[in-house]
């Protein structure tokens, strides 16, 4: 997939959690080779910001484009670009490793055994891959959850806290992750409260304030 | 790595193979409403009467009731799990039509649940004295009737499933929708074993199976996504 022109913009986004105007014409643009990382204090809405742009919550005013056109009406050609780990991993305890890639990820891009196999050493948990995720540490857990993210092929990757639970080991994965993803002409935005790749080139920060 | 695009029905043949395949790894929880129907069943003879004419009058009545109650036992917890974990989050963000996924999800629910119960009908219908002329048109009956319960449960279940103690209000949303199941289906049966065509109720019940399954899945991707907004 080439991610050429895969320019993405939020333009005023305003959105509400109950009562509270939690984004106030929040607007940015990412551009292919950028890693956009969202900071702020807990609680300014640097989830409720990523769960708009994927849609799942709606925005009270404001617009997303994605590739120079409003992503209103066009929502599954945008999500199937879009790769999305939020702070669930979306596993299912009773499948092992392969088949929670196999079922979920399947559904975006048809995936052979190899490939799965591959991003599994990739997160570094192949050896891991038979046995069922409820027996996998957290610290795993995400690795998995990582590896669902890689097999997307998506365009655009949305990151809500990626580094929970991991080890240094496993902070470094994700950045590199990143790196690679953004060099490769991807986009990334993620929300963080740790270190992560502060010193990057492609690095750009949108500070949230309450 | 060039991404090929997954066909809907390739998606939705992933969601029906894993939820076998996680029933398989959980049967027991599959098997409480069968259980719940050839109990209750059974109970009927113990506590009215073992007289098999007596009991013909009302057997279809209460294998209907049976698998009506069975039916809604398994709802509740249908789209609960992929909730709370973030699958249907993924679903909803997958590039595939919701719609067909989750009705995907559903077929999977009534081969698990819907489908054991018609198969045992014959069985738990002879135990209340019910002749096996009957056995075809209960079968049938209950083939659409608890396929439509299976849909009409899938969109309660997903308008409920973010609200909690949701089990009590799915019952109010869908006891009411299942009224015309139960009148229809169990009519048919009571006019087979009167010597009269069932023709006019099944027709009905497959009528409504056909609107629950095309309208069906535009309802509960809807429900869905508003599910998933928390």
């Amino acid at each position: 997939m080439t991610f050429d022109g895969a320019v993405f913009e939020a333009r005023a986004i305003n959105a509400w959690r109950g009562d509270r105007h939690i984004l106030r014409d929040v607007s940015f643009s990412v551009r292919p080779g950028e890693f956009l990382k969202v900071t702020g204090p807990n609680g300014v809405g640097k989830t409720t910001l990523l769960r708009v742009i994927c849609g799942l919550l709606p925005a009270e005013t404001g617009e997303l484009w994605w590739r120079g056109q409003s992503v209103r009406g066009r929502r599954d050609e945008f999500n199937f670009e879009l790769g999305h780990l939020g702070h669930l991993n979306s596993l299912k305890g009773d499948l092992t490793a392969r088949e929670n890639l196999k079922f979920l990820a399947g559904l975006r891009t048809t995936l052979t055994a190899q490939t799965i196999d591959a991003t599994l050493d990739r997160v570094g948990i192949l050896s891991r891959g038979d046995l069922p995720a409820r027996s996998l540490s957290a610290g795993q857990k995400r690795r998995l959850a990582l590896a669902r993210l890689l097999l997307a092929d998506a365009a655009l990757w949305i990151l809500d806290e990626p580094v929970t639970n991991l080890d240094t080991a496993g902070i470094r994965l994700v950045e590199e992750l990143i790196v690679d993803h953004v060099q490769n002409g991807g986009l990334a935005i993620a929300a963080a409260h740790q270190r992560l790749l502060d010193d990057a080139p492609c690095l750009r920060r949108l500070e949230l304030e309450p | 790595m060039t991404a090929v695009r997954t066909p809907t029905l390739a998606a939705a043949k992933l969601v029906f193979q894993r939820d076998m395949t996680l029933a398989w790894r959980r049967w027991d929880e599959v098997a409480q409403p069968l259980i719940f129907y050839v109990v209750v069943t059974t109970m009927f003879p113990l506590a009215t009467t073992p007289d098999l004419s007596a009991l013909r009058e009302i057997g279809g009545g209460v294998v209907w009731v049976a698998a009506l109650l069975a039916s809604l036992l398994a709802l509740e917890a249908l789209f609960r799990a992929d909730v709370e974990d973030g699958t249907t989050e993924q679903w909803v963000l997958s590039g595939q039509p919701l719609g067909y996924l989750l009705l995907a999800k559903v077929a999977a629910h009534w081969v698990l649940t819907g489908l054991p119960l018609v198969i045992m009908s014959p069985i738990v219908g002879t135990g209340l004295g019910l002749p096996t002329s009957a056995w075809g048109v209960l079968m049938a009956s209950l083939l659409l009737g608890t396929g439509t319960l299976s849909i009409l449960g899938g969109i309660g279940a997903a308008l409920t499933v973010g609200v909690r103690r949701g089990s009590v209000l799915l019952s109010l949303l869908v006891l009411p929708l299942a009224m015309p199941l139960l009148i229809f289906g169990s009519r048919a049966v009571s006019m087979q074993m009167d010597g009269d065509s069932p023709a006019g109720p099944l027709q009905l019940l497959a009528a409504i199976f056909f609107m629950a399954l095309s309208l069906g899945p535009i309802a509960m991707s809807a429900a869905i996504r508003i599910s998933v907004e928390n």
